[in-house]
């Protein structure tokens, strides 16, 4: 019984990181309504920025504040240059797009700051959390920050003006321009917040998995996950799917004979399916009714 | 430009409505094609000759997911799994229990239709983001479930296994790779005919009422439920054959080779050749294979990021992939005749 705990207070532990990611998935996904393949490689490039701000004496929260600004402008212009010309060609082509944008970001992070693996600072130290050898005071913070940043979304989306915009460019675009939204702009901005949630996803991961370029490969794929598990069209669905996620992994790798590391992410997939299977909205997901 | 601008008006579904023509080539440049694909590896070298094998090969991959998603509007990111158990089975049927590599592709098509028969079963209730997780998750286990131990007799575990290329029959004066190149033109030459075919059929029609409106194709009596299946499993069929071909072309197989990167490549493939348009696979094809070393040459540290910059350029240019080009291409000689 205390090795089930244990492994859940673990799983708990690595589900903060995918919770964080799959928090940025549904952001992007609610403002273009497509999964942005990039995003992990956003994050991990605004990661990079944040470490050589440090590099250059910043204090980490100096650091931490600008890296989100950037990363905010960045995202805004990412979908101002590559993504705006593309909004009336096929989704297909956008995935493709995707894809690409991967590639560069990825290789320019490589040829700038090299392949060698560098170590991250994080603010809330390493020590183990209230006496508990799992949990570290770096993980308890991340959770802590995680769900403020959940509580954060909630307020903004259900009781600002600009929220209440964003959803309903999201929701009905036709609609939402007649009654004088900008819904190209909410895009931009939806771009923005998801590249700056990304970059805080980023930079609390970091001290956990280190810095290098393909770094996000692997939490990209489980923050995906998570967001599908909890339902797309949901922040706390994804939280709580990212939580589920590293809780699953983790039964899986101890109670499972005979899977290793390597078989732990099919797994936990295959589950996610099953789980799709009967609930095909996700956990949370609101299920949309198509009019015929 | 009016049907140029049609197909760029309606491009908000995920696949847009071809019609039946525009999915194939005319008869007269279809035969300039293949008589090209005839004459060229007599005047090449073998490395040429081996690099038109891979793009016949990867064309056809890149087919099948054409018949899937442009076809049936279903999507995949799973081809590679069904290409590595496509070129395993070609592999140890013939390194293990010595089967004609001839006879391998046959059963290979067929077991992997069998497999993504019913992989398409319970995948049936899932569509868009999530269809798409589910593949994936297939491709990501692909490698590790080849690594298992107790396959290991037969498959060689993470060392993989040496396959012996054939030799031309009939006592044929050709290289082994010019042999190989005839023998994949043939396979491919079918396939794409048989391909062509079938979307020109019943089952054809179905799989794009489908694509373009499920409740309406199954209000017509369409069985959505097994023509989807079916679309799955003629994809994974012709998959798993383009995998046959490929172990027995790089005559080499291991679990590493048929990574999620490959799907990747594969579904690229299928944008820039155009979504719907069965000849761009081959365009798609040779975009996939000779870019990344067209990037890897104007700048070594930079491949990846040359390689996203040149994928960029095609989608702004031409969103809709070489089928675009062909369009255009097309009025233009039209406008010429009439003149």
């Amino acid at each position: 019984m205390e090795l089930f705990t244990n492994q859940i207070l673990a799983g708990i532990a690595t589900g903060a990181i995918y919770a964080c990611m799959a928090l940025a998935v549904v952001m992007i996904y609610q403002a273009i309504d497509h999964l942005n393949f990039a995003q992990g490689e956003m994050a991990m490039f605004a990661t990079f920025i944040s470490w050589q701000l440090m590099q250059w004496g910043v204090p980490y929260w100096g650091a931490f504040v600008i890296t989100l600004v950037l990363s905010f402008l960045g995202g805004i212009a990412i979908e101002r240059i590559l993504f705006k010309p593309l909004a009336k060609a096929p989704i297909l082509t956008n995935v493709a797009g995707f894809i690409a944008l991967f590639a560069i970001i990825n290789s320019c992070a490589g040829l700038i700051w090299d392949f060698t693996i560098k170590q991250y600072p994080t603010p809330f130290g390493s020590a183990p959390f209230l006496g508990s050898q799992l949990i570290s005071t770096h993980q308890a913070g991340m959770i802590g920050v995680t769900l403020l940043l959940l509580i954060g979304l909630f307020f903004f989306f259900q009781y600002t003006r600009i929220g209440l915009a964003m959803r309903a460019a999201a929701a009905l675009p036709e609609s939402a321009r007649l009654v004088g939204i900008n819904t190209s702009w909410m895009i931009a901005l939806g771009w923005g917040m998801a590249s700056a949630i990304g970059a805080i996803a980023g930079m609390l991961i970091a001290p956990v998995v280190f810095l290098e370029p393909n770094m996000m490969g692997g939490v990209l794929i489980y923050g995906f996950a998570a967001a599908v598990l909890g339902g797309l069209t949901s922040p706390f669905g994804a939280v709580i799917g990212g939580f589920l996620m590293g809780i699953f992994e983790n039964l899986a790798g101890t109670y499972i004979p005979g899977v290793g590391n390597e078989l732990k992410l099919p797994i936990a997939l295959a589950l996610i399916i099953s789980v799709l299977v009967v609930k095909p909205a996700g956990l949370f997901g609101r299920h949309i009714v198509k009019r015929v | 430009m009016s049907a140029a601008e049609e197909v760029v008006a309606e491009g908000h579904e995920a696949v847009e409505a071809v019609p039946k023509r525009a999915m194939t080539l005319g008869t007269g440049t279809s035969l300039v094609v293949v008589v090209l694909l005839l004459i060229v590896p007599l005047f090449t070298k073998n490395f040429i000759i081996f690099q038109m094998t891979m793009l016949l090969i990867y064309g056809l991959a890149v087919l099948a997911l054409n018949i899937l998603t442009g076809g049936s509007g279903q999507f995949s990111l799973g081809q590679s799994a069904f290409y590595a158990i496509g070129a395993y089975i070609s592999a140890v049927l013939m390194e293990q229990f010595n089967v004609n590599y001839a006879l391998t592709l046959p059963i290979s098509g067929v077991l992997c239709f069998g497999v993504g028969f019913l992989f398409g079963k319970p995948a049936l209730r899932l569509s868009g983001v999530y269809l798409a997780l589910a593949t994936f998750a297939l491709a990501t286990a692909m490698p590790q479930l080849l690594k298992l131990n107790f396959l290991e007799q037969w498959t060689g575990g993470v060392q993989g296994l040496v396959v012996t290329k054939p030799d031309a029959p009939f006592g044929l004066k050709m290289s082994q790779d010019m042999w190989l190149y005839y023998f994949t033109l043939a396979v491919t030459l079918a396939i794409y005919i048989f391909s062509v075919n079938l979307l020109r059929s019943r089952s054809g029609r179905a799989f794009m009422a489908i694509r373009d409106n499920e409740i309406a194709a199954s209000a017509m009596g369409v069985d959505v439920a097994l023509y989807k299946t079916l679309a799955f499993g003629i994809s994974a069929g012709i998959t798993g054959v383009a995998g046959g071909l490929g172990a027995i072309a790089v005559q080499f197989v291991a679990p590493d080779s048929y990574t999620i990167t490959l799907a990747i490549s594969l579904f690229l493939g299928m944008v820039v050749g155009g979504v719907g348009w069965l000849p761009g696979s081959f365009v798609g094809a040779a975009f996939i294979i000779f870019v990344p070393n067209i990037a890897e040459s104007i700048s070594k540290g930079l491949s990846g990021a040359v390689f996203g910059v040149l994928l960029f350029l095609v989608i702004f240019l031409v969103p809709h992939g070489a089928r675009q080009i062909a369009i255009v291409g097309q009025q233009l000689i039209g406008k010429l005749r009439k003149t």
